[in-house]
């Protein structure tokens, strides 16, 4: 094997709340979501957030299932057995054999917004691994709209990470980096990340530097799903969840064209399902016990 | 009079040297970076197998994606003018062309003479253009040539769900773990641009007799999918990539005298 880097490739990690002690804990709840590129498992202690972990999906569903969530516990004592309820969410979600429900991933990422942003969150920007779903949600975190493209690859992580390895720049690079550029270019033309990918390297031959290429390909990408988010229409608050929300490059981008800030979580947008799907298992432990 | 029809394409650039109707000389030259230097570079190949000099060509016309960049004549056709006078003068019976080049699909409808009724193309989305087979042939690791040939050894239609060539990459790559002999997975990759090409093609509608053209229709793999999608013979011509530079370069011989400095007549097509 040849020794390529990885650029596209983030970094996985897990995290827990020490100051918490399961043992106490009335309801233990947890959320996984198996996406098509990334996994997170979250466990909840009677609807507080406890511990998470986010790593890439392998090959085998249920298998990344148990990885996401052996590994948000780690470390904590906790068991797979001790936990009450558990619902699975993202498109692998009919594939995690230990939850006790499957959930859309669309209502998953609305009540998690709802949690993670606050109840004033109205449109929710989840831009995931290989799609993109614009949501509109009341101010308990139901869906009341939705619109979503998974057929393309144009505003997707995947699409960034294909430009990463494209320009190697670690993709946890890429939004600081573009918005070095001292002044704004033109956006790529191309909507296909296949044409995209051609444009930008007609571009560096060019003699275009990096980040203005990044730039360029960050503000095609933001107005790609600004158009998306039109459609649905936007109403306040805003927030963007997924892994392209950590990208400030599309965020500052994005921002701009639709002239609204998006509110920020002191938690990882990537983990926004699976917060939704553990705080959906709580109500229904809740529910089970009341008979 | 000797003319010439410069095809500036995504990838390639190709130019064929007619006179009355028939071709003297042409050539077929990567674009690369500088498509000025192709274009150069494969006008002289061209010239060189007719057998003549430049000096000797009356009249030239640029088609192609790449044509308002072209250096050697301001006369141009579009793609779609040019593929329907291309292929009617090769089959005079010809009333649909469809057109697959690396980075663009079209479909023109024409009547006898050549002259454009409808048409349409996608220059949005790699997924009905020859960049997704080349994407797909990277993935199952086989040379682009191969692609076709392997195709037509498939026992059984797979189903690919991925549209976008992105996705379509990372679903070959679970194909092949999951043990898909390859030769049905290169067939669903030339199923799936032929599917996105018929929906297109449907939309336009078709007249007898059907060719196709372009740098894909020489992928048999690819010819064999449009013909089951499509349920009827396609006319594939002997040199399909060639036929946009033939129709350029028999508009410049139909042209005015002025042509060499209009835009073309059929330039808005």
């Amino acid at each position: 094997m040849s020794e390529k880097k990885e650029y596209w490739r983030w970094k996985e990690y897990r995290w827990h709340d020490e100051s918490l002690d399961w043992h106490d804990a009335e309801i233990i709840s947890a959320g996984v979501d198996i996406g098509s590129v990334s996994s997170q498992a979250v466990v909840m202690l009677d609807g507080r957030l406890y511990a998470y972990s986010n790593q890439r999906t392998g090959y085998d569903s249920p298998e990344s299932a148990r990885k996401a969530i052996d590994w948000a516990m780690e470390g904590t004592g906790l068991t797979l057995d001790r936990i009450h309820y558990t619902v699975g969410t993202g498109y692998g979600r009919v594939n995690v054999p230990f939850a006790d429900k499957a959930i859309t991933e669309i209502a998953c990422h609305a009540r998690g917004g709802n949690f993670m942003y606050g109840p004033t969150v109205r449109t929710i920007l989840d831009m995931g691994g290989q799609d993109c779903k614009a949501i509109r949600c009341d101010e308990r975190g139901k869906v009341e709209a939705f619109l979503m493209n998974d057929k393309c690859a144009a505003g997707t992580g995947r699409g960034m990470e294909v430009f990463a390895d494209l320009l190697s720049i670690p993709i946890e690079k890429v939004g600081e980096l573009s918005l070095s550029v001292e002044e704004e270019p033109e956006p790529v033309s191309s909507t296909c990340v296949i044409f995209a990918k051609s444009e930008a390297s007609a571009l560096l031959r060019e003699g275009w530097p990096k980040n203005k290429v990044l730039a360029a390909y960050c503000a095609a990408m933001a107005h790609r799903v600004v158009t998306l988010l039109e459609r649905i229409e936007v109403k306040k608050d805003f927030a963007i969840t997924g892994g392209i929300a950590k990208n400030s490059g599309v965020v500052k981008r994005l921002e701009q064209e639709l002239g609204l800030e998006s509110l920020k979580s002191r938690y990882d947008p990537q983990i926004a399902g699976a917060v939704g799907a553990a705080l959906f298992a709580q109500v229904l432990e809740t529910k089970r016990r009341k008979g | 009079m000797v003319t010439a029809g410069i095809d500036i394409g995504a990838k390639t650039v190709k130019v064929v040297l007619a006179e009355a109707g028939r071709v003297l000389g042409k050539s077929l030259v990567l674009a690369g970076l500088d498509s000025a230097a192709a274009t150069e570079r494969a006008f002289d190949q061209a010239l060189t197998a007719a057998g003549l000099k430049r000096d000797q060509v009356g009249r030239l016309m640029a088609t192609g994606t790449g044509r308002k960049g072209c250096h050697l004549t301001a006369a141009q056709i579009t793609e779609v003018g040019a593929a329907a006078r291309g292929m009617t003068h090769l089959l005079p019976s010809c009333r649909t062309v469809i057109d697959v080049g690396a980075e663009e699909g079209r479909t023109v409808r024409c009547d006898g003479q050549g002259k454009v009724i409808d048409f349409a193309f996608n220059e949005k989305c790699a997924a009905g253009a020859g960049a997704f087979a080349e994407g797909m042939a990277r993935a199952l690791e086989v040379p682009l040539e191969e692609l076709g040939p392997l195709a037509l050894k498939s026992q059984q239609a797979v189903p690919m769900n991925a549209q976008c060539a992105v996705f379509a990459e990372s679903e070959v790559v679970t194909l092949i773990h999951n043990k898909t002999p390859r030769a049905d997975i290169a067939r669903a990759v030339l199923d799936a641009i032929a599917s996105r090409i018929i929906s297109m093609v449907r939309k336009v509608g078709f007249e007898k007799d059907v060719a196709l053209i372009g740098g894909v229709a020489l992928n048999p793999g690819f010819v064999a999918a449009m013909q089951r999608g499509l349920e009827l013979e396609l006319h594939v011509p002997a040199d399909p990539e060639y036929v946009g530079a033939l129709g350029a370069a028999l508009a410049a011989a139909d042209a005015g005298p002025t042509a060499g400095r209009s835009s073309g007549q059929e330039a808005q097509a």
